[in-house]
């Protein structure tokens, strides 16, 4: 019962404006560092687009999805009317108003400090209070999510919570707290840095902080990807989720062992001790529990899906898939790029091999094709399975479809796998201009142009995109009927109060936060004289 | 279906999966911290405890042997973004009057015809960190180093706010602009050499950079070649030490030439 279907879609508008803008400027940014292009003369505009890019791509767009979706299933999958339906709209505005007091200041050059701050570098203040401000309209949503939650259970006392809304509130939960470490690095350093309270700032204790959000945020972005595959892509394709408990341990894993881990990120930083490194990276490898049991468990429910539709022996069920559905195309390739990303990410992860590729161009194809390919692809087939119920109205043209998430999955491919490649020639990342003349970077090259005529792949891509969602905007109205989530082979008999209640695992994940975080902040709050002069970009101060 | 259990602390499987992660996190840490440096043979711990600490990120005490002295001055000034950002009228004045014996070389309104810095428009913070280093030892000049040496703090911070004050040379039309070469726009990355403009204008400006549009080639080259030599180093933390030995002798003519060849207000360059 979808009855804030103006909320839902004011949020999906939202998000694929911004990432349209966004998108256009990371395709402009791949062109002028590369070897097709006269370099531009001004680093600075390099930076300026890439902090814009990052900022929209990792802080608005994800987040604006995880809400309007969650309020989706929130309505559909408890079958009860939004809770708090003007909160919502307030979380909404101020994410847009955030966003826009974020973008002004990046726009005039005020603020090229990238989307993950870099102090010592100090931007302007709007730009962080803009951030700021995107996050506690998301907190709005967390809020609502559990208050939604636990009026339903209120008046079900005795009823499994739906597969979805479960999982929908785990992953609340986990942006509520994993926004804790950005959060307290803009309002107790940065901020007080970039409106003048402070001069220093201690970098160090900073990473550190920012690596709290870092490595969840991820998992935040993958969950409506990973709410997808179990709940909309069994029915989409006619079958039905392989296990309702597996998929319920799979987002409760995600809870508790995607927040202990952002420490990876601080391999070759010198303010952190070793041991804890070593945690970090070891908690980092047990995120693969959560991934593999996904992996396992929705191949078992497309293989239904293929065996209900008559395909037979060990492979007989593939050919008998629905290749035409854009939902089956879509988990398709977000599964072969998420197998790619996390093979590379287990090298990220592991602290030696980690040193290889620290710091070169690996580290950005790897996320791009972690979250610009398997998470997005999957936020395009949300979309599209969401589309005709939100707006009444069909999405007729599969072939556009179709070909949209081909272009999608080819672009990303030709993008970040030649980006994987020159990383491991060595070419260092964040840089604005490279010298291809030079003998150290002249094998880079030719890669790097085929990277660039996959971003421009993506752009097409999404220009297909909007024109799918233009056109069902204008198609006859039709009734989509009831919005439905897929249902499992065995729908639990009983389940244990564990599997219906994020308690226990909400207490796990700040409990490890605080053995896994706690020592090495202590330390770095308590160590005297690591703070250095701040840097204010943009201008004399 | 149906919920099992009421309240979730008091479930067995909740008792199970608190005690599993407490068990695999003792574990984890115990490797982490105990077992992995104690089995690295490169690292030099004094006991178990040295090295538990050593893992767990805590800052060593200074060892007791004393550092190697570097046989040269070191700048102690530490330059911040709000260094002398704001001057009143009576220090600029005083400054004035002080200035009148900077005149000869740096000429009467802060313009050299000697090849000497010009110092008019230049960043105060700039201008008083020289005139430390100077007076400290931190930087010497047969000249310089006799006229700091008598100057007092507020002194320098006077003359340092009177030619932070003054106008830079207004743009001359009639020069002939010369394209800037890659070092001052591009650097040279893979020399680890970053965009000249990046810290002393026509990019960005760093704090504690000097201003050196239309300042004499002569005198850049001089320092950039005293840089390269080690003759100067009261650069921070070698910043410009470590630029200079990388820049090619023809990159230092062109960026000599190029910030010579630029009126003082000269509008920046891809701006």
């Amino acid at each position: 019962m979808l009855t804030n279907k103006r909320l839902i879609l004011a949020h999906f508008w939202l998000a694929f404006s911004v990432f349209g803008l966004a998108i256009l400027l990371g395709a402009w940014q791949m062109l002028i560092r590369s070897p097709l292009h006269a370099w531009i003369s001004n680093p600075e505009w390099y930076y300026r687009s890439l902090t814009a890019h990052g900022t929209v791509m990792g802080y608005v767009f994800p987040t604006l999805v995880a809400m309007g979706f969650g309020y989706a299933i929130s309505e559909t999958s408890l079958n009860q009317p939004l809770i708090g339906r003007r909160w919502a709209w307030a979380g909404f505005w101020l994410v847009l108003v955030g966003a826009v007091t974020a973008m002004v200041p990046v726009s005039l050059g005020l603020a090229s400090v990238l989307y993950t701050f870099y102090p010592p570098m100090i931007g302007n203040p709007f730009y962080y209070i803009g951030v700021v401000l995107v996050v506690v309209g998301s907190w709005i949503w967390v809020a609502l999510m559990s208050i939604n939650l636990a009026a339903w259970k209120r008046a079900n006392p005795d009823k499994p919570v739906p597969l979805a809304m479960f999982a929908n509130v785990a992953g609340s939960y986990l942006w509520a707290w994993t926004a804790v470490g950005a959060a307290l690095e803009l309002l107790l350093q940065i901020i007080p840095a970039a409106i003048g309270l402070t001069s220093t700032i201690d970098a160090g204790l900073s990473r550190v902080f920012f690596s709290w959000t870092l490595h969840a945020i991820v998992y935040f972005w993958l969950i409506p990807a990973y709410i997808a595959y179990y709940t909309i892509v069994p029915r989409a394709i006619g079958g039905k989720v392989y296990s309702d408990a597996m998929a319920r341990i799979a987002f409760i894993l995600f809870l508790v062992v995607s927040m202990p881990i952002g420490m990876h990120h601080t391999f070759a930083d010198p303010q952190v001790g070793a041991g804890f490194k070593f945690i970090h990276s070891a908690f980092t490898a047990l995120v693969a529990i959560p991934t593999l049991l996904t992996v396992f468990t929705i191949c078992a429910s497309v293989e239904i899906a293929g065996r209900l539709r008559g395909g037979k022996g060990p492979f007989g069920w593939i050919a008998a898939l629905p290749w035409d559905n854009p939902i089956m195309l879509a988990v398709t390739f977000s599964f072969i790029m998420l197998g790619f990303g996390g093979a590379g990410g287990l090298i990220n992860m592991s602290y030696q091999l980690d040193a290889t590729i620290h710091n070169t161009q690996w580290i950005t194809g790897h996320f791009h094709l972690i979250f610009g390919g398997a998470i997005v692809i999957m936020y395009f087939a949300i979309a599209y399975d969401l589309w005709p119920h939100l707006t009444g109205r069909q999405l007729t043209n599969l072939r556009l479809m179709r070909t949209q998430l081909w272009l999608w999955f080819i672009g990303m491919i030709v993008t970040t796998f030649p980006w994987h490649w020159v990383g491991i020639l060595g070419m260092p990342r964040r840089m604005a201009y490279y010298d291809y003349t030079n003998a150290a970077l002249e094998p880079t090259a030719l890669s790097v142009s085929i990277s660039v005529v996959g971003a421009f792949i993506l752009v097409i891509s999404a220009i297909l995109f909007f024109v799918v969602l233009l056109e069902g905007q204008r198609a006859p109205r039709e009734n989509a009927g009831p919005y439905r989530f897929s249902m499992a082979v065995h729908p639990p008999v009983t389940l244990p109060a564990v599997l219906n209640g994020h308690a226990l695992w909400v207490t796990l994940m700040v409990g490890l936060t605080i053995t896994n975080y706690g020592f090495p902040v202590y330390e770095l709050v308590t160590r005297s004289g690591m703070s250095v002069p701040a840097i204010y970009v943009g201008g004399e101060r | 279906m149906s919920v099992r259990g009421n309240s979730i602390f008091r479930d067995r499987w909740a008792i199970r999966c608190i005690a599993l992660t407490a068990v695999l996190f003792v574990a984890i840490a115990f490797i982490g911290l105990v077992l992995l440096p104690l089995l690295q043979p490169n690292v030099k711990a004094a006991g178990l405890w040295d090295a538990i600490c050593s893992a767990a990120g805590i800052a060593r005490k200074p060892t007791n042997t004393t550092p190697v002295a570097p046989d040269f001055k070191i700048s102690s000034v530490v330059v911040t973004p709000e260094m002398l950002d704001t001057a009143d009228a009576q220090s600029i004045g005083r400054g004035a009057t002080l200035a009148h014996q900077c005149a000869i070389c740096h000429g009467p309104a802060g313009f050299s015809r000697a090849d000497s810095p010009n110092l008019s428009g230049q960043y105060a913070s700039a201008i008083y960190k020289q005139l430390k280093d100077f007076q400290s030892g931190a930087r010497s000049n047969a000249i310089m180093t006799p006229f700091a040496a008598k100057l007092t703090d507020q002194d320098m911070i006077d003359v340092a706010s009177y030619y932070a004050y003054l106008p830079r040379l207004p743009e001359d039309r009639t020069r002939q602009v010369i394209v800037a070469p890659q070092i001052v726009s591009n650097g040279a990355p893979l020399r680890n050499i970053p965009p000249c403009g990046s810290c002393h204008g026509s990019i960005d400006h760093k704090v504690g950079s000097p201003w050196l549009q239309g300042q004499p080639a002569a005198y850049i080259k001089a320092q950039l070649q005293a840089f390269a030599r080690g003759q100067r180093n009261n650069d921070i933390s070698q910043q410009m030490r470590n630029i200079a030995r990388q820049m090619t002798p023809q990159e230092i003519d062109e960026a000599a030439r190029y910030y010579s060849s630029l009126s003082q207000s000269a509008q920046l360059t891809g701006r």
